[in-house]
């Protein structure tokens, strides 16, 4: 596609909502916020949309379901660091703070359509419908992601930063090829914005009008380095323009807000107007793992100060106030978090059961002759040692 | 039925005019180049999930026109430019093989290919792995490389080491026009990621080669399979020259020198660097007791390192003589004025021949 033909779509996009190329590019002039920290409804006009950049309510049937999954996967993180805790995970890096994030990212997606996480993404890749145990195989230390990629149409969780975006761009590429209806979430943190691929990715996805959903969780902090070390853009959504695609700003905490427009972007994707670049704004509240000691670079008040703005906390208010949560569906949905959380204690709990021989297996699609005396060194080691 | 008349000769009838032309073509020589063009041509007919892309492959068809006219016989969605950038090249390659596809991607230079390598050695190399055997990767990462033709700084580099150092990558390199055409359509049809390193100084080689009949037989199933095959390039007696891609025309060149002397070296062309081919290489050196590496790559940890190695682990009771090892100096490419002293030579691999301790 030519460049003048990608500005082309670019101007027919922004013609259906009746604003200018830039201002459909550019992120609005506020992040977009739904609910106050308590819970309450923010009034229209201060919700941070403008023409264009508008984003209808989620129904109250979607709002439960994604309170569900938070709920759950604010369970699933804290029973992790304790298993950390309790030398049955080798490591976790903990998205506690950043459920609701999670939790919008895979809930916006449909049957067809694929998610590439980080290794911050577990609770996405878990509402994605990928098995706990299964999520959690590689943070328990063994050698492999830990479940069928295809299956679930969720990517290994990915540590090389930004690479995964490159994948995304691939897998949404082939399915356009072939006219498939297939949209692509493609996460990544605040600090992965400076490495190469995420320009490369954004590029690609722009240039070939691909339908994919860049999500950068700005989390404050790469490890230790704060994220004005990384950028002295206006702000992350405002590198979308400098592809040719529309970049947006959200609260990450708020779950609403993020339905919406995760929900909007998709939609967006799925018709053809190329890809889309969202910044959510929330705040990792646990150490980047539980190997690093965030004492060092951050204030406790800092911290304490994003407790307030709690996602979890958030939602449960409106709904309460909505009238949507009763006591009884509180006690299901925690009852539904305690049976993931317990399936994860169980499995944890049991020695993983690793083969060191398969270690040969999967390197290439048949074992290598050198492949097979090397396993059969270890094989031979492995009988002397029963004997 | 009346015979349509040939529009270039009125006098001869269109089907003797194609016989002709046929038999004409059948005598043309090919180049190696031709034969990769073929390849690639014969592989997206074969098989419809085939994509080839990178920088200038399609309008122009490549800086060495290797994808030329694959644009326009086969289609913009099979044959296309990407933006200029390796790590978006290969990553994307990555994702459309997760997604069903089999990309044959071009590395517009062999020193152009190192913003991919963290994509290449962290993804291509290792998903299948890390999904343990639930994602494949059949993807071709072609590399033309390799000196000898005057190029300028960047644009020389022998690094098959990087990439043959990489658990999980298949590396072949062919040295000659049957083996270009064949070891490519391997590589497309391969489940495992391949990088096919092109000797950049044989693209415009030629050999005698009937490319149709090599397609019909690749098609039928009844090529001899080149992955982790040598392949004895000149049947000796004396010592064997171990080598691949660029090289193996010098070592012919240096056998035939040899031969003169009343010295008959055996030539192994390796061809596929992983898989490695240990029985033909020591099949070859425990017959002739003698034996010499040679490759442009800097020596140091290098291929032919490797090949050292496994040749005196294999062979140590079937050596007459050290394994020697010429290869280029452990300095940056020399490029362009300088390079003859760097790369191998005929006489440099003779003056090793004359070490290999005949007296003893
Ligand atoms: C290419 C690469 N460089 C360095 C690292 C080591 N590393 C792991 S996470 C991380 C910080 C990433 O920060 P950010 O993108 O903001 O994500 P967050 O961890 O905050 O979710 C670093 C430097 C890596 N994984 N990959
Ligand atoms: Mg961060």
């Amino acid at each position: 596609m030519s460049a003048e033909a990608t500005f082309g779509r670019i101007s027919e996009v922004s013609k259906k909502f009746g604003i200018t190329p830039e201002d459909y590019m550019l992120p609005a002039r506020h992040m977009i916020n739904l609910l106050n920290p308590d819970g309450s409804l923010r009034p229209e006009n201060e919700q941070g949309t403008e023409p264009g950049h508008e984003y209808p309510l989620p129904s109250p049937a979607r709002l439960m379901e994604a309170y569900a999954a938070l709920v759950k996967g604010r369970r699933v993180n804290d029973q992790n660091s304790a298993l950390v805790r309790q030398g049955r995970m080798a490591v976790y890096p903990s998205s506690h703070g950043q459920e609701a994030c999670q939790v919008a990212a895979a809930l916006c997606l449909g049957e067809n359509d694929w998610l590439f996480p980080t290794y911050r993404d577990t609770v996405a890749v878990l509402t994605k419908g990928v098995a706990p145990m299964e999520v959690m195989t590689s943070f328990r230390g063994e050698w492999h992601c830990g479940y069928d990629p295809k299956a679930y149409k969720c990517a290994p969780m990915s540590t090389p930063l930004t690479t995964q975006l490159l994948h995304a761009v691939g897998v949404a590429h082939a399915a356009k090829l072939r006219g498939e209806d297939t949209v692509v979430v493609a996460m990544c943190g605040d600090g992965a914005t400076s490495e190469g691929d995420f320009h490369e990715a954004l590029n690609f996805a722009a240039v070939f009008n691909l339908p994919v959903i860049f999500f950068v969780q700005n989390n404050k902090y790469a490890i230790s380095v704060p994220l004005s070390q990384q950028s002295a853009a206006p702000s992350l959504a405002h590198k979308a323009v400098g592809y040719g695609m529309a970049g947006e700003r959200v609260d990450g905490n708020d779950l609403m807000a993020l339905m919406a427009i995760m929900t909007r972007a998709v939609r967006m994707a799925r018709e053809g107007n190329g890809p889309l670049l969202i910044e959510a704004h929330t705040y990792r509240m646990q150490a980047h793992t539980n190997a690093d000691d965030d004492k060092r670079y951050r204030e406790d008040s800092e911290v304490q100060g994003w407790i307030a703005k709690d996602p979890v906390t958030r939602m449960k208010a409106y709904l309460e106030d909505a009238g949507l949560l009763t006591d009884a569906a509180l006690s299901t949905i925690a009852e539904d978090a305690e049976v993931v959380a317990k399936a994860l204690r169980d499995g944890m709990n049991q020695d993983a059961n690793t083969d060191p021989r398969e270690l040969f297996e999967h390197v290439y699609s048949v074992k290598s002759t050198q492949l097979t005396e090397q396993q059969a060194l270890l094989v031979d080691e492995l009988d002397r040692e029963e004997a | 039925m009346t015979a349509t008349t040939s529009r270039v000769n009125p006098n001869v009838s269109a089907a003797t005019a194609r016989a002709a032309a046929k038999a004409a073509n059948e005598n043309q020589p090919v180049t190696f180049g031709k034969a990769l063009n073929t390849a690639l041509a014969d592989s997206l007919v074969a098989d419809d999930s085939v994509v080839i892309f990178g920088e200038d492959v399609g309008t122009l068809g490549g800086v060495f026109r290797i994808t030329d006219g694959l644009t326009a016989r086969f289609g913009p969605e099979r044959c296309f430019d990407t933006p200029l950038a390796e790590s978006g090249i290969v990553g994307m390659a990555v994702g459309m093989a997760i997604n069903g596809m089999r990309p044959v991607i071009e590395m517009q230079f062999d020193a152009f290919a190192y913003p991919a390598f963290e994509q290449v050695a962290s993804h291509v190399a290792k998903m299948r792995n890390r999904t343990q055997g639930k994602l494949s990767l059949p993807m071709v990462i072609r590399i033309p490389y390799a000196g000898g033709v005057g190029g300028v700084e960047h644009h020389c580099d022998s690094s098959e080491g990087y990439y043959a150092h990489t658990p999980g990558l298949k590396v072949f390199t062919p040295s000659c026009v049957e083996d270009a055409y064949l070891m490519l359509r391997e590589a497309i049809d391969s489940d495992d990621p391949v990088v096919f390193f092109e000797p950049k100084k044989l693209y415009w080689s030629k050999e005698q080669v009937d490319l149709e009949q090599l397609a019909r037989d690749y098609d039928a199933k009844k090529s001899a399979k080149t992955e982790g095959q040598a392949r004895i390039a000149r049947a000796g007696s004396d010592a064997t020259l171990i080598t691949y891609g660029p090289s193996v025309s010098t070592a012919l060149e240096a056998a035939k020198l040899a031969a003169e002397e009343g010295i008959n070296l055996e030539v192994v062309d390796v061809r596929s660097i992983v898989p490695f081919d240990d029985d033909t290489v020591c099949t070859s050196v425990r017959k002739t007791g003698r034996a010499i590496v040679i490759a442009e790559a800097q020596g140091f940890a290098s291929v032919a390192s490797e090949i050292v190695a496994r040749v005196q682990e294999r062979c140590f009771h079937s050596l007459a003589a050290p394994v020697l090892r010429v290869t280029g100096f452990d300095i940056p490419y020399p490029a362009p004025t300088l390079e003859k002293f760097h790369l191998p030579s005929a006489e440099r691999i003779l003056d090793a021949v004359d070490q290999l301790q005949w007296e003893a």
